[in-house]
């Protein structure tokens, strides 16, 4: 059964190519995935219940959900319909569409894989399997519904029929959620035993919500709205979707599960009131349709309403009738459909006010509607009618206080049904005396046969219905007894069923002849109650929706920064203090301090904290803040954490250098906001704070379970190879959020040189500074007396284009390489020494931190952070050219190693056959050294280096050299005002 | 476990002020207020995590934790740290950004948004409607549902 879904999965696929290349003749090749389907059905013909071919392959098996297939009788029955109809449904296409039709290959995907997600929605036995071929039938639908995506009625008729139907989708969800995790198990056929479940209201709400998604799906009232803004589709769609195939999905899922849950009385509260209300309100609208299309439209919805009543009882005997109606109304209704189809193609309309001597010009179409007509309003010995005469035989005999009412429903609603059948052949194929023929092109044997067929089938099932009701019965058994005995035939001798069918018939001509003052009655009312529809009501409500959302969005969001910010801030303030005036803890114990110290440093902290937020001047401020960093440095040491005080002293320095080196362009003060802002800040700001305190002194003494790190120090040594835990953490426990934080530097680092650069033209310069910078380090860097090396050639000639002052290696600069390349003024001897001595050291350490960092504190980012402050230095006091030459490569190449070197680590350690990022420890020994272990996770750690390297270059050469480049504010030239004070304004 | 009141307080008072000063309308004003918020918060992490006690590392053969700080939320901190790093550079690099277009860092009320709300406003009382009624009678044909349809309606047009 997979196969039969993977079958049109690929039709679908190869469709736009087909159709493409070949035309609309493409279509008779795709209708060979329903072929197989139908072929595949009645290979396995007769289902014994015990017997249904069982599927299964596991998905999702923690969440319970597997590929889990079971055709039995009543899926076998569906998947027979859906896949000869499918069959003739693309064949009728390939007739029906001109190969110019605009969008056809997207149109054949469609229909294509919507045959398929039938199959596998109704052979589904896994309710969430269930669900996900419902809504892929949904989508698909709402493309083929908006075929003509350029009309506007048909992508708000697209539109309307996915919110309805996923709407009831959702709901449905809800329900297959509840009864599954009740019944433990999402398995149709162990769910749909009877009496499986005790009825309590928690089911009771289960089953009413996937009746919703069931009556939603087929638009039953109040719902029915959707299907005839559904006939907005191209026809063949309308035949297939809104009559044969998708909308008997909901008819399906009450019949499925009808077997479990019919005897709860809400269950046929729903079914037989909404099945009844929707039989004769759609015949009733049906009745006053001018469009064929619509007729049929309005039909189907009646019709439906029908099949729900029948299904929905929960009797043998009514199953036994539903499946028959079931089985006929595809017939009918397809042939219908495809009948008008034919006329519109052949005449342009489809008005029956227009439509005039078609029976002469197209006999076969004549014949096919009315032989489909006679069948819908069950005229012998049609189908239509065998289906008929077993319903009114069931009713008659059920022994229930309801079932004479529902008796009266379905009669009155076969009379109407009568009624509309007669006004189709009537408004389709009468002689006008007061108008011309319609003109008529030939309509071609496919558009003709294919209806004519359908008829046909119609026709011969009625006497053969006795052949094939045992295997409709396998289905029906699942149901209980309803009293009495229905067989299907087409004569059972004379009897109440025979007397009411004739006087069905008897009423239904008696509304065909009386049909002008029916119709003007109709038209009355249908103006003054047209207000109050369930139509109106959907727009009503959507219209709201798009007036509310947009007015919410209009209050909330007016342009300003601080109100967004001020609501997001009450958001989670207010949340936060409800649950904490709630619970309204104390904190078990409190201690002031755990050593003297952390009082000092958090009274240096938050005196910084307090300046920072007076100060004016940005530099003050930045300067104060990170004070309040280096204090929380300090307090994380006290506390017992080392590697966090180190990385925050190193990230606080870099910080602190990317303030400085921006502050340059902005102006030295802070704009002020008026005093009466300034309060409401500060209002905000206090409530916030005492909240934060309030949180943090209950948040310790809230836990109620041990930390998810207890035993971690021993997998840490055991597994990580590594003393430091923090460092195991991050490079092995919880690796794979590394690599996500790695992958957000490396998005901020391209982030900020796209800010500063914003394309390649303003890069270009710094580009090509490095390569002159490597071009020159390539040469001086070969022995002098080298001449005759190729390198030193064209890095002599590069030299010379740009007259550097550091052309000839006589005059290199005693202490820093580049350094000439600054103006004389911004100097610095003293700066250049110390760099030139601490630079190397520097970076030693840098490695050290790095290669020791898995047992004591360090690991790749403090490390990361050394080196890029060491390059900070090179920078500062030797200014752009000094950085290039420190470390000529561009930042992309070290964030793109890193990352590469992490994910590496991870897929080497899948090669090997372990898990991602696991840890492998290696043992070897080398001469003179001795044993040495290297732990795998080393590279991720250098990964990490890299990406942290390459981050600090990138924010140097940006928001360094980058700005120095584009503002002419340089280092190299002297600036009278300072760095802090730049000409900006 | 018992809660530490200076730290508690640290905590508080770091996320106060960063509130403060994050409302003010200049980019670099309100980041210097998320970085003090991040360090209360980073406060907050450890405090919650447990008492304080030795580093995480561990000494010799003894895998025991007694005494030890818990090391999970330090990893957390730790990430956090640098990726507050990272995001330091961003703002600053828009705040460039700005500064170069507007001559200022101050934020000023989006006009595109403002547009938004009073669109809604209009909107509210224009009543567009989107979906023809298929099933009235008035128009001929009723053809809003079937003219764009049908190949046959197409040839004919």
């Amino acid at each position: 059964m997979i196969l039969l879904v993977a079958l049109h999965v690929v039709a679908a696929c190869g469709a736009p190519v087909a159709l493409r290349r070949l035309g609309r003749r493409a279509f008779w090749l795709l209708a060979i995935a329903p072929a197989v389907a139908t072929g595949w059905a009645l290979a396995n013909a007769p289902i014994r219940g015990s017997a249904a071919p069982v599927e299964r392959y596991e998905w999702a098996p923690s969440i319970g959900l597997s590929l889990t297939f079971r055709t039995d009788s009543l899926a076998w029955l569906l998947l027979l319909v859906i896949g000869a109809i499918g069959v003739l449904v693309l064949g009728y296409c390939a007739a029906y569409f001109e190969d110019d039709e605009p969008g056809l290959g997207r149109f054949g995907a469609c229909l294509t894989a919507f045959a398929g997600a039938m199959i596998g929605l109704v052979t589904a036995d896994d309710m969430l399997l269930l669900y996900v071929f419902w809504e892929i039938t949904t989508v698909l639908s709402y493309l083929l519904i908006g075929h003509s995506s350029r009309s506007r009625a048909s992508r708000a008729a697209a539109t309307q029929a996915l919110v309805v139907t996923t709407f009831g989708g959702l709901a449905m969800l809800g329900g297959i959620v509840i009864v599954g995790q009740r019944a433990g198990t999402y398995r149709l056929s162990e769910l749909t035993v009877p009496a499986a479940q005790d009825a309590d209201g928690v089911l009771v709400t289960a089953v009413v919500l996937l009746l919703v998604g069931a009556i939603s799906k087929s638009a039953l009232v109040p719902f029915h709205y959707w299907l005839p803004g559904a006939m907005a589709a191209p026809t063949p769609v309308s035949a297939y979707l809104h009559a044969a195939a998708m909308v008997k999905a909901g008819i399906y899922l009450v019949a499925r599960l009808a077997p479990a849950y019919a005897q709860l009385p809400a269950w046929r509260t729903v079914c037989l009131v909404l099945g009844g209300t929707t039989m004769l309100l759609g015949a009733y609208r049906a009745l006053r349709q001018h469009d064929l299309k619509l007729l049929l439209a309005f039909g189907t919805v009646s019709q439906l309403g029908f099949l729900v009543v029948l299904v929905g009882t929960g009797t043998e005997q009514a199953a036994l009738a539903g499946v028959t109606m079931l089985l006929a109304h595809a017939l009918f209704k397809g042939c219908l459909f495809l009948t008008v189809g034919a006329i519109d193609h052949a005449t342009g309309t489809r008005d029956l006010r227009v439509l005039s001597g078609l029976r002469h010009r197209s006999p076969g179409l004549a014949a096919a509607g009315l032989l489909g007509a006679a069948s819908m309003a069950g005229l012998p010995p049609l189908l239509g009618f065998v289906g008929k005469e077993a319903v009114y035989t069931t009713y008659l005999a059920t022994e229930a206080d309801w079932a004479p009412y529902v008796l009266v429903v379905l009669v009155a609603g076969s009379a109407l049904t009568v009624a509309y059948s007669g006004r189709f052949v009537w408004g389709a194929f009468r002689d006008r005396a007061d108008a011309e023929p319609s003109p008529f092109h030939a309509a071609g044997p496919v558009l003709v046969g294919i209806p004519l067929l359908l008829a046909v089938a119609g026709l011969i099932a009625g006497p053969i219905s006795p052949l094939f009701e045992p295997a409709l019965t396998e289905y029906a058994r699942l149901l209980p007894d309803g009293g009495g005995e229905v067989h299907l035939g087409v004569w059972h001798g004379f009897g109440a069923p025979l007397l009411l069918s004739a006087a069905t018939l008897l009423v239904g001509a008696g509304l065909v002849a009386a049909r002008r003052p029916i119709n003007r009655a109709q038209t009355a009312i249908g103006h003054r109650t047209a207000p109050y529809g369930a139509d109106e009501a959907y727009r009503g409500g959507m219209r709201r929706l798009d007036h509310g959302s947009v007015r919410i969005t209009g209050t909330l969001q007016r342009g300003s920064l601080p109100l967004s910010m001020a609501l997001i801030l009450l958001t989670t303030l207010g949340t936060t203090g409800y649950a904490l005036w709630v619970a309204k803890p104390v904190p078990a114990t409190v201690r002031p301090y755990d050593d003297l110290a952390q009082v000092w440093v958090a009274l240096a902290t938050g005196v910084a904290a307090v300046l920072a937020a007076m100060a004016r001047r940005r530099m003050r401020a930045v300067l104060l803040v990170g004070a309040t960093g280096y204090g929380c440095a300090l307090l994380f040491l006290l506390f017992g954490a080392p590697d966090l005080a180190l990385t925050q002293v190193l990230a606080e320095s870099v910080s602190l250098l990317v303030f400085v080196l921006v502050l340059r362009r902005l102006p030295s003060r802070f704009d002020d906001d008026d005093r009466g802002r300034r309060l409401l800040r500060l209002a905000l700001g206090l409530g916030g704070g005492a909240l934060v305190t309030a949180l943090a002194l209950v948040v310790p003494t809230w836990r109620t379970r041990p930390p998810a790190s207890t035993g971690l120090a021993e997998s840490a040594l055991d597994f990580g190879g590594g003393r430091n835990i923090v460092n195991v953490i991050l490079v092995d426990t919880r690796a794979w959020d590394t690599m996500g934080e790695l992958s957000v530097v490396i998005a901020a680092a391209t982030g900020i040189a796209s800010l500063i650069f914003i394309d390649d033209t303003r890069l270009a310069p710094t580009r090509e500074a490095l390569a002159r910078v490597r071009a020159r380090r390539g040469g001086s860097d070969a022995p002098p007396q080298g001449a005759g090396v190729p390198r030193e050639g064209a890095g002599a000639a590069s030299e010379g284009a740009e007259s550097s002052p550091a052309d000839a290696p006589s005059q290199r600069p005693l202490w820093l390489r580049e350094a000439d390349a600054m103006h004389p003024v911004r100097r610095s001897l003293l700066l250049e020494v110390v760099v030139r001595l601490i630079f190397h050291v520097a970076l030693l350490w840098s490695v050290f931190l790095l290669f020791t960092g898995h047992n004591s504190p360090g690991g790749g980012f403090a490390a990361g952070i050394v080196a890029g402050l060491a390059l900070a230095l090179r920078y500062l006091a030797g200014g752009r050219e000094e950085l290039r030459s420190a470390l000529p490569v561009p930042p992309g190449l070290l964030l793109g190693t890193g990352l590469f070197l992490s994910a590496g680590n991870g897929l080497a350690s899948m090669i090997v056959g372990g898990q991602v990022l696991q840890t492998w420890i290696l043992h070897a020994t080398l001469p003179a050294i001795g044993e040495i272990h290297v732990v795998t996770s080393l590279f991720f750690d250098i990964g990490v280096y890299l990406v942290v390297v390459g981050l600090v270059l990138d924010i140097l050469r940006s928001l360094g050299s980058g700005i120095e480049d584009q503002g002419g504010l340089s280092l190299d030239v002297p600036v009278p005002t300072g760095p802090a004070e730049g000409e900006t304004r | 476990m018992s809660t530490n009141i200076t730290l508690a307080l640290v905590c508080g008072l770091l996320v106060g002020v960063g509130i403060y000063l994050l409302m003010a309308r200049g980019i670099v004003r309100a980041f210097l207020g998320v970085l003090l918020m991040s360090n209360g918060i980073n406060l907050l992490f450890l405090l919650a995590s447990g008492n304080a006690g030795r580093p995480p590392l561990i000494r010799g053969a003894d895998t025991g934790q007694d005494g030890m700080t818990d090391p999970l939320p330090q990893a957390l901190v730790l990430t956090a740290i640098v990726i507050t790093l990272a995001l330091t550079g961003f703002v600053l690099a828009l705040a460039y950004r700005a500064a170069e277009a507007e001559q200022t860092d101050a934020i000023t009320d989006d006009t595109e948004d403002a547009r938004v709300a009073r669109a809604g406003e209009a909107d509210a009382e224009s009543e567009v409607d989107v979906l023809a009624d298929p099933t009235s009678d008035d128009e001929p044909a009723d053809g809003d549902v079937g003219a764009e349809t049908g190949p046959g309606a197409g040839a004919t047009r």
